[in-house]
Order: structure tokens, then C-alpha cells, then sequence
């Protein structure tokens, strides 16, 4: 098991567009992935899920991985949020 | 007989063609007990191929025709169809249930829709759309239903549909598709904006228009003045033909003009300014020739958000608006909230009567940490350009005074830690309260600029709520009562040489104009797409004649008299 916390430091938080990366890049391992805000906990693979928390800036935000390939999700995931400017 | 059934204007032009009418078929849905459960699914999961493979073609054509921006949309559709909770939901449920997938289907995705259909935000409530848009083309594929779809069109035609999906507007051929009407929506609804960007002409919100017609008969769509005609006589095609080349003449005579000064025919020089909300809307600015921004509101860097904006992001945005304004005046108006505008994180009372309430420079004065951040963003900011600093709401000259010894204040603070700051920063006030147009001759010894906010001054004078549609009547911009404390501001402005603009509606307005220029009005701050019109305007009226007219019109007894004399004489 892997995890990581973000705080979110893109402006308008996180919206479809990002979100549409996240989810595509969580999609491509075989690990369990969650995201888990404001005590929820929903699944990193649904699009529809990661909407639904409304990620707004300045929240903290936290990507657990189980699996396999844990520790490649996690660092992979850390990636898009950098590079997608969502947070560090 | 022809028919004509009115909307709203949505995008200008006039389109004449065959309709399509684009029907999205009632799927009914039956509940059926299936004892293969493993059939099913897969029937389900060739349902969503299918689907995804449609949408992956119109992501591709969004991508080429709108651009990488408006294509995301379509790559957001394409995850939903392979979203583990909907996509495990359905299966288990037609496991679990015996159920069809049709049913399945409808089930899991009504209740994602419900969910985001019951958001507190404007933003989630959208993306309820998003998810019926692709939970149809499934289920569509399901019963084995036809889409009519707008890629298969290959004649010209314009299209009616009840409202377009972003789906479908993505699919529009602009070869074919010459316009479209809908029977929902307005100004700012999905479609109406796609509409404005691909210049198609399009009427919105006409209630019935699919009801009323059939694949195939005639249609005109004028969406200048927001008609249909369904069925047109040879004469009425003809007039539009006529219409239809005028537009596109006066169009390219407006673009003609896009880097001219704006010059009456005797010889006398306005200014031209755009109204924007955020730094995304320079790019219209510029591409309309307009020689400034006339009013930059401030409020949406606080709007759609729970706290405050910081002082670094308050800098970066005015930094932008000025350097790619070039030098250009901008006039950046301090926050003006309140009213019909609100900020949830602020938590301030309610009030019986906002617009006469809290707000603007009232609550500034009292929120202090709020405005001085305000204040030191812009002041960081005014070396990067031509800007001049707005009050709004002023009401007294003690007001004016104090928000302005907060700006010096500020100012010193800044220049003391080393930070830059410009020496030429305008600082004048917006005029939209009575009590300040008639004290004008006091306020021009002390601010550099007026800024008449008439949407605001008509409702204060006439004292008539302009949401109040019982009230609407007395919304009379071009009543000789406005008329006259118009005049009283330009005036004591220009006694002591300082300049007066104006930034509401009233503006841009085609009969207002040539009253604004005859009054002797030096700063005229419109919609970035109303510059071209009004500058061409502008061009054929000459400001003595109209001036000489000004004490005659200003004497008239009703808005009646005013309309009917310009109309007659200044057109």
C-alpha cells in the first residue's frame, strides 16, 4: 500500500478537464486506487466519482494505492498533479 | 401562409434553408426479467463499445474543427462510458436483479444524473447533462434506435431542434448547417454561446418551433431580430436575401474600421472602450478596435469561490489586462458587490433592499483588509500599462475622500518597501446615484474622471427595481430626466477639464448615441462587439448639429418625444 497527501493549488481547483488525466492515468494500473477529501473516500478510476467531491483550491486531498504496482500509481499520479499545475 | 414565431436573438445573421428537424426519439424503457444474465452484459458492453467508438469519431472532429479546449468536453464523455461505478453498477445489477440492461442502465445512470442534478452549483448541475448525453447514446444502442445525427446531414439546411448537446453542436457541418432555432434556452445557454463562436445564426428559447415544423419545409432564421418565418413567400425570401447581403456588407464596413479612430463627420474625436469581467475577454477587445477598456469588473476574480482572492492573484490578472492592453486606458473598478451580487463566504446579512444596502464602496470602507488588498494588487500592477482606478457606488464626497486617502495611503506603504509604483494613476468615480450627478460640479474639483453607470442611475432616479418586470416601464434611459443630470456630469467635468465616460447599456445603444455625442460624452465603454457599429455610427453624425438640438430635446416632456425626434432626425 502506498499513499500520498496533495494540497490543491490549482485555482479553480480540481474541474473535468484535469480530472479527465487523474482518472486516465489511475485507469492504467491494476492497484486499487482511492481518493480520499473531506472524510470521503471515492474510487480514482471513476471520472463520475472524482467530480462528484467538488475538489476546490486550497483543499487537501489524499491518493492511496493497493496492489501490485502501488508505488508506480502513486508516483505516476504525483506526476499529473505537477504537471497539471493541480498541486504538490 | 407563411408563420413567424419569435425568440431570442442568439447569434447574428440571417440564414435561409430546408429544415432538419433534429428529434431525439423517446427511448422508453421497459423492465424485463432475463434469465441469460451473462448475455445481457454482454449485450451491455457491445452497447458501450459502440457508443465509445461513436464518440471517440467526434472527439476527433471536435478536436480539427473547435479546438483542443472545446474537444476535452468529449474526452470527459468517453471516461463516463468506461467509469468502473457505472459501468460494475449496471452489470451487477443485471445480475443480481435479472434484470435487461436497458433497465439497468437507466437505473445507475438516473441516479449519477440526480446527484449531480442536486449540486449547489452551477458547474456540477452541468455536468448532470453531460452524463444524460451519454447515458442516451447507450441505450440508444441498447433498443436499437436511430440518432438522426447531425453528421449525417448533406445539404444545406438549418436545424431545429427542442435544445442542442454539446454533442450535437460538435457534429454541426459548417458547409451544411447554415443556422439553427431551439425551442429552449437564452442568451447565455450552451447552445447560443456555440453558436456566437461558430458564427452560425441562431434563434434560442422560441417555445415551440419543433413542434410547429416538419423535415424539409422552408425556413428563414433572422437572428438579428430573433425571428422564424416557417414556410416563406417568394417576396418574404427575397427580403431577407436583401437583409441577409446588407448584414454582410455593413459587416464587412464595420470591419473596415477596425483599427480607425472614432471621428464624427465634423471632425470630432470619442473614445471607444470595451466593458470586460476577466483578462480572457481582452482578445475580443482588441479584435473589435476597441481604444480601451472602459470598465473592468472586478467581481469575478471574487465570485464562484469560498474565500477571498490573494493579493498575488488580484496583481497577476490586472497585470495581464494592462500589458496586453499596451498602453491603452484601462479603468479597473474597485469591488462592486453587493446588490444582486453576493458573496456566500462573507456572510453578510440579508437586507430588505440590497441595491440600497451594503454594498460597493459602502462595504469597502467598512471591510478595509479586503479593499487595501485591493488596492496594493493594483497599485503593483500600474506599471505595466495605462491604469486608472474607479470608485463605484460613491454617494458623497466624504467617501470619495477616504477610499482615495486609503489608495495614497497604500501607495506610500509601497513605495517605502521599494515596490514600483506609476505616478500617473487616474482616480476617478462611477456616477449611477442622483445626489453625486447633481453635487458633479463639487466632485470634478477632486476626481480626475466620471463614469456614468447608467443601468444604476435609471434605477435610482426613476426609483423602479429593473428586475422588477411589473416596473420595467419605467426604465427610461432616454428620458429627458436622465438626459439632464447626463448633462449636468459631462459639464461640470469639462469646466474643469477633466473628462467623463460612460459604461452601462446605454452606451452602445444606436438611439442613445447620437444624444451621448451632442452632449459632448468623451468616453463611450460598450460590449466589445457593439465598438464596430457604434463607431461606424459615430463616423456619419456631425456633434454641432446634434449639439445645437441638445437644449430642444432636453426641454421634450416624455422618453416618447426624445425616441421619435432622434429616430427622425439623427438616424
Amino acid at each position: 500500500m502506498a499513499e500520498k497527501t496533495f494540497k490543491v493549488t490549482s485555482e479553480s481547483g480540481i474541474h473535468a478537464r484535469p480530472a479527465t488525466t487523474l482518472v486516465n492515468q489511475a485507469g492504467q494500473f491494476s492497484s486499487d486506487i482511492t481518493l480520499d477529501y473531506n472524510g470521503k473516500s471515492v474510487n480514482l478510476k471513476s471520472i463520475m466519482g472524482v467530480m462528484s467531491l467538488g475538489i476546490q483550491s486550497g483543499a487537501e486531498i489524499t491518493i492511496k494505492a493497493e496492489g501490485s504496482d502501488a508505488e508506480e500509481a502513486i508516483a505516476a499520479l504525483e506526476d499529473v498533479m505537477k504537471k497539471e499545475g493541480l498541486g504538490e | 401562409m407563411s408563420e413567424k414565431i419569435s425568440g431570442i436573438a442568439a447569434s447574428a445573421g440571417i440564414a435561409i434553408a430546408k429544415a432538419f428537424v433534429l428529434q431525439n426519439p423517446e427511448l422508453t424503457i421497459e423492465k424485463k426479467s432475463v434469465e441469460d444474465s451473462a448475455q445481457e452484459i454482454d449485450r451491455f458492453q457491445a452497447a458501450l463499445e459502440k457508443s465509445k467508438e461513436e464518440l471517440t469519431v467526434i472527439k476527433d472532429k471536435a478536436n480539427k474543427e473547435l479546438g483542443e479546449d472545446k474537444a476535452a468536453i468529449f474526452a470527459a464523455h468517453l471516461l463516463v462510458l468506461s467509469d468502473p461505478e457505472l459501468v460494475d453498477a449496471v452489470k451487477q445489477k443485471i445480475e443480481s436483479e435479472k434484470v435487461n440492461a436497458e433497465s439497468a442502465m437507466n437505473d445507475v445512470s438516473s441516479m449519477f444524473i440526480d446527484m449531480f442534478d442536486q449540486m449547489d452549483n452551477e458547474y456540477m448541475k452541468e455536468r448532470a447533462a453531460d452524463i444524460r448525453d451519454v447515458s442516451k447514446r447507450v441505450l440508444a444502442h441498447l433498443l436499437d434506435v436511430q440518432f438522426a445525427t447531425p453528421a449525417s446531414i448533406s445539404e444545406e439546411v438549418v436545424i431545429l431542434a427542442e435544445d442542442l448537446t454539446p454533442s450535437d453542436t460538435a457534429q454541426l457541418n459548417r458547409k451544411f448547417v447554415k443556422g439553427f432555432a431551439t425551442d429552449i434556452g437564452g442568451r447565455t445557454s450552451h447552445s447560443a454561446i456555440m453558436s456566437r463562436s461558430m458564427e452560425i445564426p441562431a434563434v434560442v428559447g422560441t417555445k415551440t418551433i419543433t413542434e410547429k415544423v416538419e423535415n424539409g419545409v422552408m425556413i428563414i432564421i433572422d437572428g438579428l431580430d430573433g425571428q422564424v418565418i416557417i414556410d416563406p413567400t417568394q417576396d418574404e425570401i427575397a427580403t431577407y436575401e436583401e437583409k441577409q447581403k446588407q448584414y454582410q456588407n455593413q459587416k464587412e464596413e464595420w470591419a473596415k474600421l477596425v483599427n480607425e479612430k472614432t471621428i464624427s463627420s465634423d471632425k470630432v474625436q470619442v473614445e471607444l472602450a470595451a466593458n470586460i469581467g476577466t483578462p480572457a475577454d481582452v482578445k475580443g477587445v482588441l479584435e473589435n478596435g476597441a481604444e480601451g477598456v472602459g470598465l473592468y469588473r472586478t467581481e469575478f476574480l471574487y465570485m464562484g469561490r469560498d474565500q477571498l482572492p490573494t493579493e498575488e492573484e488580484q496583481y497577476t490578472a490586472y497585470k495581464e489586462v494592462l500589458e496586453k492592453m499596451e498602453g491603452k486606458p484601462v479603468v479597473i473598478r474597485t469591488l462592486d458587490i453587493g446588490g444582486d451580487k453576493e458573496l456566500p463566504y462573507l456572510n453578510l446579512p440579508k437586507e430588505l433592499n440590497p441595491f440600497l444596502g451594503f454594498r460597493a464602496i459602502r462595504l469597502c470602507l467598512e471591510e478595509q483588509d479586503m479593499f487595501r488588498t485591493q488596492l496594493r494588487a493594483l497599485l503593483r500592477a500600474s506599471t505595466f500599462g495605462n491604469l486608472k482606478i474607479m470608485f463605484p457606488m460613491i454617494a458623497t464626497l466624504e467617501e470619495f475622500r477616504s477610499a482615495k486617502s486609503i489608495l495614497i495611503e497604500e501607495k506610500e506603504k509601497l513605495v517605502k518597501e521599494g515596490t514600483e509604483v506609476s505616478e500617473n494613476i487616474e482616480v476617478g468615480i462611477m456616477v449611477e446615484i442622483p445626489s453625486t450627478a447633481v453635487m458633479a460640479d463639487t466632485f470634478a474639483k477632486e476626481v480626475d474622471f466620471f463614469s456614468i453607470g447608467t443601468n444604476d442611475l435609471i434605477q435610482y432616479t426613476m426609483a423602479a427595481d429593473r428586475m422588477n418586470e411589473q416596473v420595467s416601464y419605467l426604465y427610461q434611459p432616454y428620458s429627458p430626466a436622465i438626459l439632464r443630470l447626463v448633462k449636468m456630469v459631462i459639464d461640470a467635468a469639462h469646466k474643469e477639464g477633466k473628462w467623463t465616460g460612460m459604461c452601462g447599456e446605454m452606451a452602445g445603444d444606436p438611439i442613445a448615441i447620437p444624444i451621448l455625442l451632442g452632449l459632448g460624452l468623451d468616453e463611450f465603454s460598450m460590449s466589445a462587439t457593439s465598438v464596430l457599429p457604434a463607431r461606424s455610427q459615430i463616423r456619419g453624425l456631425s456633434k454641432e448639429k446634434i449639439s445645437a438640438h441638445i437644449d430642444e430635446i432636453l426641454q421634450m416632456d416624455t422618453m416618447k418625444d426624445v425616441v421619435e425626434f432622434v429616430e427622425k432626425n439623427f438616424k
